[in-house]
């Protein structure tokens, strides 16, 4: 064991309820100086609640914590970052109106002295982050206009103006390509070895064998272990997550009837300064991945299909009727649903109980007129049935669950209006293996009751383990429709980036 | 310093503050001026307190939607001396005594939806904030009436107009059992409709609802024409009461109370939840508390002091959480 002195973070027992409901039980866990740790686990095994009990976001039930070997009594976010303990959060938590070197010096902005601001210096050490992060951003640009791997990278730039001892990273690579995680990872080498600990919060567990010297494992709230990373292999480690032993990923795929009709046609769709004359087709019960970068237009494809973006030029057939929806509504009603890629910012009410999120888009089944709470009560108990939801109550507010088991509300509140086709977009970002897998089974299970999917993904992987065929995008064009032996990594990301190799 | 370990219980008596706290304090304001007044325990005393409460009580309910609706009206005070005006004026121009009333009761509600309308447009179609939107209509509703009136009052020329003010059943005034019977219809609309739980819906966050395929404008849309139709019905009742109505003075800062009452009720200013039943306990808070300093002889000029002291207590408690 180490010197007693080498330990930066220590907490003993730690535990948390949230009204009454524990989430953390008897955390004992030692961080040493230089150290990358790594700590993994399903959702709702209260990584995230331990990060917030560590950071000042919230107040441990029970339990002690102690940050650079005093007793750490301190609950506020911004008392944690002047000690040192700075946080990178999983959501984004910059100001749009302002622009990068702002955002990276707000709260502790730079002054003359005269006590104005020092622009030029914070402009200037600004650019030496952005640098030091190999990220092509000006310090001028607004934030607001930036893509979310931009995004990113000046949240962890962010992290990294005021001195911190203790980084925590919560899911950073999220939204990240391959290159950018090399930076990424780079950076926090860099780090490391100027005696940075950092805290990694993580799913893919590729990326925490790369990175971490140490691993944790949290499951159900509870300390599963603590290793050295050389101690697991990527199995053992979902084995631990999991409790169980994992079974196979990905269900078998299952090609749809010869004679299936084709459900979608769509012809030359363009939306000015977005999609460009984009033409694919869609068969009953077919699953058609999209894959390609982050900004390539897939998500904008399917807000447009949904009606949410007006397409200017070409056509749409839905089940052999005219389908260029206008709103929404239209695509509602006609049978069409989609999952959309921000859970939060546009998929469910966080302040809402759980029943009236699984009924948002199918309230109107429930009224005669007025709204019948027991039968929506009852679906939604069927919903937590089926895709086995973790909740206290129906009336909990979404805030209160887990990413994985928002994601599943999500996904409910779609399956609730019966759609005819599922637009699935990212639906596992930000959710653990378990669900992952219950999703991938629940997709399959949806296409062999006749429903077609397209499932729009950044991970490779997922696309490759459910379709037959992927369309690729790139710059808001179809780059290519791959199927049969050409459904390849390597094939995706020329595709995708037009570079081969 | 050791973590102290948050006592449940401590937690457990906020949580229950926050969500009763209107009720609780409307109770115990009631309990201490009962006993500590004779003179306000007289049930006339009462009646006058509900009469008082209910013409801002109703425009509070409208208040009430727009607020959860993720909106604001700043309009509805100004909007209850425009189609008050133009429903008195409407009135002396029919003979017959009840069709008048009846004349005056259309045109009022007409007037009241409209300009309701007119909010709801130009907030969802115009894309303007509503607080500039209704900031602008304000003064706009307010100046016409002024000019229809020539800064003076309209008076009612029909005898049948005032008796609607006056009238008692089993004691109490009209104006009280219509706020309670929008009390009771509004809590209905907005607890087990459609509507009521799409408009939380918007208010808790519009781009969720709009891609759950809530038709998020129309939504709003309808909570300024329910705040406008309030305030019509308003006017109708405050001119009867008073057989006339000061295009200067009528619904004079009643958008103050409403709001006023709307948070004191528990109805969060960002949006997306909030009780009707609420907003009642407000809309008496304030009546309760405006009486009471009355009595004691409290100079009028310092009533909006206590006024706003409660208001700010009101909104400290709801932070506890």
């Amino acid at each position: 064991m180490a010197p007693m002195s080498d330990v930066i973070l220590e907490t003993t027992n730690l535990a948390k309820s949230y009204s009454g409901v524990p989430v953390l039980t008897g955390i004992s866990i030692q961080v040493r100086k230089g150290v990358v740790l790594g700590i993994i686990g399903e959702n709702g095994a209260g990584k995230s609640t331990f990060i917030k009990c560590l950071n000042g976001m919230t107040e441990p039930s029970s339990g002690e914590i102690r940050f650079m070997g005093q007793a750490w009594g301190n609950c506020s976010v911004a008392g944690a970052i002047a000690e040192g303990l700075v946080t990178i959060p999983q959501e984004f938590n910059l100001v749009n109106d302002l622009n990068v070197y702002e955002n990276l010096f707000l709260g502790h902005e730079l002054r003359t002295p005269l006590g104005l601001l020092d622009r030029r210096r914070m402009r200037r050490r600004a650019a030496e982050l952005l640098a030091e992060l190999e990220a092509d951003i000006p310090p001028d640009q607004l934030v607001g206009s930036l893509g979310v791997a931009e995004k990113q990278m000046v949240e962890i730039a962010k992290a990294l103006t005021s001195p911190c001892r203790l980084l925590i990273m919560d899911e950073p690579t999220t939204v990240l390509n391959q290159n950018e995680v090399a930076t990424l990872f780079k950076v926090m080498r860099r780090l490391k070895e100027s005696g940075v600990s950092i805290l990694y919060i993580s799913h893919k567990l590729k990326e925490v064998k790369t990175i971490c010297d140490e691993v944790v494992v949290l499951r159900d709230g509870q300390f599963i272990s603590h290793d050295p990373i050389d101690a697991l292999d990527e199995a053992e480690m979902a084995r631990r997550m999991v409790g169980r032993e994992l079974h196979q990923m990905f269900p078998p795929k299952v090609s749809p009837a010869p004679d299936a009709q084709v459900v979608l046609d769509v012809r030359h769709l363009t939306v000015p300064g977005v999609l460009e004359d984009v033409t694919f087709s869609l068969r009953q019960g077919e699953i058609l991945g999209f894959a390609g970068l982050v900004g390539s237009g897939r998500t904008e494809l399917a807000e447009t299909l949904y009606g949410i973006r007006k397409a200017t030029a070409g056509t749409v057939e839905f089940f052999g009727r005219p389908g260029r929806f206008s709103s929404p509504q239209e695509a509602l009603k006609a049978g069409l649903a989609y999952l959309s890629e921000d859970r939060q910012g546009t998929g469910i009410l966080t302040e809402f109980p759980l029943a009236a999120n699984v009924t948002l888009a199918s309230l109107k089944a429930y009224c005669h007129p007025f709204i019948r709470k027991k039968e929506e009560a009852a679906k939604a108990e069927s919903y937590i049935e089926k895709f086995r939801i973790k909740t206290d109550s129906l009336q909990t507010q979404l805030k209160n669950l887990s990413g994985g088991n928002q994601q599943k509300v999500s996904i409910a509140k779609n399956l609730d209006t019966s759609p005819r086709l599922f637009i699935f977009d990212e639906p596992t970002r930000g959710i653990d293996i378990n669900a992952k897998s219950e999703v991938y089974a629940f997709i399959r299970e949806l296409v062999s009751t006749g429903v077609s999917c397209i499932l729009i993904s950044s991970d490779l992987e997922e696309v490759l383990g459910l379709c037959e065929r992927i369309a690729v995008m790139r710059g808001g064009r179809l780059a290519g429709i791959l199927e049969g032996e050409k459904l390849t990594d390597e094939e995706i990301m020329y595709l995708a980036t037009g570079v081969k190799g | 310093m050791k973590n102290t370990p948050l006592s449940g219980r401590r937690r457990g008596v906020m949580d229950l503050l926050s969500e009763y706290g209107p009720y609780i304090a409307l109770a115990l304001l009631l309990l201490v001026c009962m006993v500590s007044s004779p003179a306000f325990r007289k049930p006339q005393n009462l009646l006058n307190i509900t009469r008082q409460i209910s013409y801002s009580g109703m425009i509070a309910i409208g208040m009430t939607y727009v607020i959860i609706g993720g909106g604001i009206d700043l309009s509805v005070g100004s909007m209850l001396a425009f189609s008050g005006c133009i429903g008195i004026f409407a009135m002396n121009q029919v003979a017959s005594p009840w069709g008048g009333v009846a004349v005056a009761f259309l045109a009022t509600l007409l007037v009241g939806i409209a300009a309701g309308a007119l909010n709801g447009l130009l907030v969802t179609a115009g894309k303007i904030p509503p607080f500039i939107v209704t900031l602008g209509t304000l003064s706009i509703f307010r100046s016409l009436s002024l000019y229809i009136a020539n800064a003076g009052l309209v008076t009612s020329k029909n005898a049948c107009y005032a008796q609607i003010g006056g009238l008692v059943w089993l004691g109490v005034p009209l104006p009280a059992w219509t706020l309670l019977l929008f009390t009771a219809i509004g809590t209905l609309f907005l607890t087990q409709t459609r509507t009521g739980r799409h408009i939380c819906a918007v208010g808790s966050n519009e781009r969720v609802a709009r891609y759950a395929a809530i038709r998020t404008n129309w939504v709003k849309f309808q909570t300024y024409v329910i705040a406008g139709a309030l305030a019509g019905f308003s006017a109708f009742l405050l001119g009867g009461r008073l057989n006339s109505l000061s295009s200067t003075t009528a619904g004079l800062n009643y958008e103050l109370d409403a709001i006023a009452a709307t948070i004191i009720g528990g109805t969060a200013m960002s949006g997306g939840k909030g009780s009707i039943v609420g907003t009642l306990a407000g809309a008496l808070i304030l009546g309760i508390v405006s009486n009471v300093l009355d009595m004691w002889g409290v100079s009028v000029n310092l009533q909006g002091t206590v006024k706003g002291i409660v208001i700010i207590i009101a909104v400290l408690i709801q932070r506890q959480k």
